[in-house]
């Protein structure tokens, strides 16, 4: 929720009185979850980039290129806060919010991997209830997209018990041209795929935010449906090729509100005149319901949707396309000069601000250090077979190394130039108690290990990927956790020239009180030398 | 040349590497089928492969069976008795058309398993992945059933260990496990290409 001084950074920026569906719009963009207020300034230190960096953190994805044209995109991404709400759903929507992420650039997702963190199953029957969930909605989604499940790992730990969390990666490949996330010229909005409801409505805000107990919060959770997202990947990469597209975004969180400004912020180049705006109408968005308001609207995070900027010959050729794929699209808008954000529902302006406004100013939130050092290690161990089954880790048929194997190796689809296969190899993992005594040595141990494994079975090493999962950022403590664990990713990185092309900050993951231990999961793809 | 056709639905995963093993084939032609698609060609062999063809809605391959391009190769199966083999999700579409009798309930243990099985009939054994949610086959007859394949080690509780049926003709075959995954260096072995051949060669 917006603060008390918020509202009057608001107010002074607007000079007027926010209405309630600008309120509502501030509220889901200055939320820690689509503002990075809290991380943003310690981001900012990262080591990024070396010579296989194609572009790294700010996209939806990082992109690295591994030789000629081929690009491969990878990114992490934590759906922690709905998958204790609601694990199936909330599990299963986090790996198509990742999957869009990917195939929005362009690229076709080749593999997926996860990192879990569970409650001690043993000790309690509501761990035991999220855990078969989240496994559930992770294989149901991901092998109904048929994108292949090559690598999954649990932990267990008390600490996870009322905060699970659930961090899936995608990786994609592509030789074509890579579609951004910022309009560089003017076009037209095509909204494609589902229609919205009012699931997930306040999900960017809930996720923003500790649990309390006996507070349902189900509605704030996604549905999704992958036989959709399988249709959107390959319409989507039959749009990309031809070259129409001037921008994508896929509606995740804060749904139509951040996709639409998030093409806009930072739009603008050398055509335009002067800054990018954006004009919607939304009596053209699809619905699901009747009734639904302008901010309903705007903040439904309903699953499976996207948003492309168009040029204006490109319109005909994208709505046979999607046609073909039996998908709904509509033009609901289109980009002005004006660098307003616009919004008008039955013949109202209902939102009208500088999009310029949006920016949220950067957050130093105050750091101790940690002293409490007991003993956390969890003693459950079971054999994982009969969940690792479940994952289709072939299809495709692409996979070298799968699920079983420490390492992924995964052959990239199409043969180069010379006819020759490459082949990829993907390792992710994470160290939370090492963390948990020693924040910075536990990520730079984390990084080195992931790098020794890639270079056992064989590959270089090239970029890395992360989720950073943390408790309650306004406790000192936990800030410290956080800035020593970038302190020790950027010290490692810059050492091993090991680069972190993409992230996400997960922040909140409090219950009561209670913390988990500090979880920087990491990803990294390497290159075979074969 | 043997023509073969591959018909893609929205939702099938496997048409890819499934054009892939036939292409790697030497003296096929290959040919993928939309699922709008009308005057199709009459191919020697219709493939239909793996994948969750409509989502799985309603119940699984029973959408499939009204798409215009099936209601074409369905004709030339039935009339001109060319082939037919249908892989995983195939195996339910041909079980839905009624070209294969029984029914694939879901799993016994309510599990999405992939795993590398092994499978026989009367002359060799064949190690195949397989990759399903919904391949527990049941006939109330199994005696009566022209079985092409069975589990050593039944994975889905299938009825007397059926992993692939013939139709009485011959020409329809149904298969659970993967040939399609069971031919490149790096997979769990090259059978995928003899239980084509088993069935080319009929």
């Amino acid at each position: 929720m917006l603060t008390k001084d918020e509202l009057i950074e608001i107010e002074t920026r607007l000079n007027r009185k926010p209405n309630h569906t600008e309120k509502s719009v501030f509220d889901a963009m200055w939320s820690e979850h689509c503002s990075y207020k809290t991380s943003k300034s310690h981001l900012k230190r990262l080591y990024t980039n070396n010579r296989y960096v194609y572009s790294g953190p700010g996209e939806n994805a990082g992109v690295i290129s591994i030789g000629g044209t081929d690009r491969v995109a990878f990114k992490m991404e934590s759906h922690n806060h709905p998958s204790y709400i609601e694990p199936f759903q909330g599990a299963a929507t986090g790996v198509g919010g990742i999957l869009r992420d990917i195939f929005t650039m362009g690229f076709r997702p080749i593999a997926l991997t996860n990192n879990l963190f569970f409650g001690d199953p043993a000790f309690s029957d509501d761990s035991k209830r999220v855990m078969n969930g989240v496994i559930k909605g992770l294989t149901h989604y991901g092998n109904c997209v048929g994108v292949p499940t090559v690598s999954s790992k649990i932990q267990f730990n008390k600490r996870y018990e009322k905060n699970p969390l659930v961090n899936a990666m995608a990786v994609g490949h592509t030789r074509e041209r890579i579609i951004g996330s910022v309009a560089k010229d003017l076009g037209r909005l095509l909204y494609v795929g589902a229609k919205t409801g009012r699931d997930g409505i306040g999900g960017a805000v809930m996720a923003s935010d500790s649990f309390t107990d006996g507070v349902d919060l189900r509605p704030t959770v996604q549905v999704g449906d992958p036989y959709l997202e399988k249709l959107l990947i390959e319409a989507c990469l039959e749009l990309a090729e031809t070259g129409h597209v001037i921008a994508a975004q896929d509606m995740g969180a804060a749904g139509l509100t951040s996709s639409a400004t998030e093409i806009g912020i930072k739009g603008g180049s050398a055509t335009f005149k002067g800054k990018c705006g954006i004009e919607l109408n939304l009596d053209k968005v699809p619905l699901r319901e009747t009734g639904m308001e302008a901010w309903e609207i705007l903040l439904s995070e309903s699953q499976e949707r996207m948003l492309f900027v168009l040029h204006d010959w490109g319109i005909e050729e994208a709505k046979a396309i999607f046609d073909k794929w039996d998908l709904d699209c509509v033009e609901i808008g289109h980009l002005t000069e004006d660098g307003n954000f616009t919004v008008y529902k039955d013949g109202n302006v209902c939102c009208n601000f500088p999009l310029s406004a949006l920016e949220y100013p950067e957050l130093e939130r105050p750091w101790t250090p940690r002293f409490e050092k007991e003993e956390v290690q969890s003693e459950y161990r079971f054999s994982t077979e009969n969940i690792l089954s479940q994952y289709d880790s072939e299809v495709q048929g692409n996979t070298i190394k799968g699920i079983r194997d420490d390492v992924a190796i995964v052959r990239i689809p199409r043969k180069d130039a010379r006819g020759k296969d490459k082949h990829i190899a993907i390792y992710t993992d994470s160290f939370p108690y090492h963390s948990f005594v020693n924040p910075k040595n536990g990520a730079e141990f984390c990084i080195s290990s992931i790098y020794d494994k890639l270079v056992y079975v064989g590959a270089k090493p090239i970029a890395l990927t992360n989720c950073l999962n943390f408790g309650n950022p306004e406790n000192p403590e936990i800030m410290f956790e956080f800035k020593e664990t970038i302190d020790g990713m950027t010290r490692i990185c810059e050492k091993l020239n090991f680069p972190i092309v993409s992230g996400n900050v997960s922040f909140y993951n409090e219950t009561s009180g209670q913390n988990i231990l500090p979880t920087p999961v990491f990803g990294a793809i390497g290159l075979m030398k074969y | 040349m043997y023509t073969v056709g591959v018909i893609i639905f929205p939702g099938s995963n496997c048409h890819a590497e499934t054009v892939n093993f036939l292409n790697t084939y030497t003296g096929l032609r290959v040919n993928r089928i939309w699922h709008k698609d009308t005057n199709i060609k009459m191919h020697d062999m219709y493939i239909f492969p793996g994948g969750f063809s409509y989502g799985d809605y309603m119940r699984a391959g029973k959408l499939a069976t009204f798409s215009p391009a099936v209601a074409e190769i369905e004709m030339h199966i039935r009339l001109y008795e060319k082939k037919a083999l249908g892989i995983c999700n195939g195996f339910q579409i041909l079980c839905e058309l009624d070209l294969l009798p029984g029914t694939l309930r879901q799993n016994e243990n309510l599990q999405f398993i992939c795993k590398p099985v092994t499978i026989y009939n009367e002359n060799e054994d064949y190690k195949v992945p397989i990759a399903h949610g919904i391949g527990n086959y049941y006939h109330p007859h199994p005696e009566l059933v022209n079985v092409a394949y069975r589990y050593y080690d039944n994975p889905n509780g299938s009825t007397n260990d059926i992993a692939g049926v013939y139709n009485h003709r011959g020409n329809v075959l149904g298969l659970m496990p993967h040939p399609e995954r069971a031919f490149e260096h790096y997979h769990v072995s090259r059978h995928g290409y003899k239980i084509l051949e088993n069935f080319a060669t009929k």
